[in-house]
């Protein structure tokens, strides 16, 4: 079971994620698009964790909606929004709920990248987020859906996440900022799908202890 | 980095202060969230006139609000969107009734923020319309691309829109004269050095002493070619060229449709320059660059449009939408008609932009 106090360390996490990575984020995006992402991540979820104590009263669904909200109005550029969305979507799915089974933590990934999608209208190739996203949810289910623990599936998307995050690398990307390079955007792995694989991995690291 | 900053994370709040302090009485700094607001409230049966976007492109959007421009401005980190809480509260603040007309450029953190805040007001009763501008030629393809940048045409759209919501442009009319501008407006920038944002304190992008960047965005994003530079004269005439060479540009564009009660895809195409066509000429600095050398790229420029026969009505030279302390230039070429010269010409007092009051 995944419980509100695993959801509260995985947003650590992703705060301390975003803190030591908040240079090499903003290097990615030097090269591809407008050498702001790390800065824009750490700011916004530097804000998630001052919160985390005002979190802990409510449900999971409620948590991740005031985090999505916490995005929106601190992170700016597209990542707000993008990020803001994922959030947002995956705590309609998850309201009302005080803990998680295997499923349901599918369902709330899925509904995350339902999200990312919705807002950014970016499929899989396309050099985002979702390259990332995508196959690290479809890893996941898959895992469940094939007999695997919880632990097995997650350690699937991890992998799943970090490589798509790494494919993106020779891609040209369409999509944001970086889509105005055109094939010069070929070489550089994306900022976008490169956080995510760490939000992806704070949540396996939180899901450990 | 050498700058006149305290502290880079505190930068926007002093700067707003200053303009507070210095403009007070033609502006009013809100500072939870950020927004700026004309002193006095909207009149009633005005459509309040609404832009936004990163900081570092002063005077864009702040200087510019004011009697016959802006109603209200939203600025955002430096070359970071604004977020929808700041675009939704600054429509509660100066929504008469009326409605509230966005004007968002063309970038994708731009255009998702403006359409959560205008999904966030519309929820609260108000009337919104997102009008996107992108009239950057250096990006040709819109297909695999996040499309055309928006770059000049900004400025003048927020002085012609001004103009029309004072004279009592309902929401509807308003939204079709500002999507008339930016068929009609194009752009072209060039860079001679980078620029460099206080949070990161390193150059955006890297460029040699003898290099220039032609079709550079205004957050330095990569143009058409690099190149070793060249005078001014030669620029002038490649980039006032391209701009009336660039042919017929199609793309979609999102906007709200009050009827059907969703966003919806509109197909848009703008049609080239042709001869006999009256302009707008917006010779704008980067930054970096002085007036006076601007001047320089006015001279060849007009030359060049005499040669084509595109006949310069009204002119505007100067720094307007900045990129940072950028050296380089943009020039933004706008076929004027008689609706669009009323506008241009109306009354206007702003902080950065002021004409006949």
């Amino acid at each position: 079971m995944v419980t509100k106090k695993h959801i509260l360390q995985w947003l650590e996490n992703t705060a301390n994620a975003m803190e030591d990575n908040r240079q090499y984020l903003t290097k990615l995006d030097t090269a591809i698009g407008d050498a702001d992402h790390g800065n824009n991540m750490h700011r916004g979820f530097k804000k998630v964790k001052e919160q985390l104590p005002a979190f802990k009263g409510k449900d999971i669904g409620a948590i991740l909606k005031a985090v999505a909200m916490t995005l929106i109005s601190t992170v700016g550029g597209a990542s707000g929004p993008l990020y803001g969305t994922m959030f947002m979507h995956a705590g309609n799915k998850m309201a009302g709920k005080e803990e998680l089974t295997p499923k349901e933590m599918g369902e709330l990934l899925a509904a995350g990248l339902e999200g990312v999608k919705m807002r950014g209208k970016a499929s899989v190739g396309e050099k985002t987020i979702v390259d990332a996203l995508e196959p690290a949810v479809e890893a996941y289910n898959q895992s469940l859906g094939n007999g695997s623990d919880f632990q097995q599936a997650m350690n699937r998307a991890v992998a799943a996440c970090e490589k798509g995050a790494e494919e993106t690398i020779p891609m040209i990307a369409k999509k944001g900022r970086a889509s105005y390079l055109g094939e010069r955007s070929k070489g550089h792995q994306d900022p976008g799908a490169t956080s995510v694989s760490f939000i992806i991995k704070s949540l396996n690291d939180a899901c450990l202890n | 980095m050498k700058k006149l900053i305290n502290h880079p994370d505190n930068i926007i709040r002093e700067q707003l202060e200053g303009m507070q302090l210095a403009h007070g009485d033609l502006i009013k700094v809100n500072y939870e969230p950020y927004y700026i607001t004309r002193k006095e409230a909207t009149p009633e049966g005005k459509v309040a006139l609404v832009s936004g976007g990163g900081s570092g492109h002063e005077p864009m959007h702040g200087g510019f609000v004011g009697k016959g421009m802006l109603d209200a401005a939203c600025p955002g980190e430096v070359f970071t969107s604004p977020t929808p809480d700041q675009m939704f509260e600054a429509a509660k603040a100066v929504d008469s009734g009326s409605g509230v007309l966005n004007i968002v450029k063309n970038y994708t953190g731009d255009v998702m923020n403006f359409e959560m805040a205008a999904d966030m007001a519309m929820a609260e009763g108000i009337k919104v319309q997102n009008i996107i501008v992108d009239d950057d030629i250096a990006v040709k393809d819109s297909l695999y691309t996040a499309g055309r940048r928006g770059v000049g045409t900004t400025v003048l759209i927020e002085k012609i829109c001004g103009g029309a919501a004072e004279d009592g442009y309902d929401l509807k009319k308003l939204s079709d004269l500002c999507k008339k501008v930016n068929r009609y407006g194009r752009s072209m920038g060039m860079a001679l050095t980078s620029c460099i944002t206080p949070a990161n304190g390193s150059p955006s992008f890297e460029i040699s002493d003898d290099e220039m960047e032609i079709g550079i965005g205004i957050h330095g994003e990569p143009g058409i070619e690099r190149d070793k530079l060249k005078s001014v004269d030669e620029i002038t005439e490649m980039m006032t060229n391209s701009i009336l060479d660039d042919p017929a540009y199609h793309r979609v564009l999102k906007e709200w449709d009050a009827g059907k009660n969703q966003w919806v895809d509109v197909e848009v195409v703008d049609d080239p320059f042709k001869k006999g066509d009256q302009v707008i000429a917006f010779v704008n600095s980067m930054g970096g660059t002085p007036v006076s050398e601007l001047y320089g790229v006015y001279r060849k420029m007009a030359h060049v449009l005499e040669k084509r026969g595109i006949k310069v009505v009204r002119n505007l030279i100067g720094p307007f939408i900045t990129s940072l302390e950028m050296q380089g230039c943009s020039i933004t070429l706008l076929k004027a008609d008689d609706e669009i010269l009323k506008y241009w010409d109306a009354p206007a007092l702003t902080p950065a932009l002021r004409k006949k009051m």
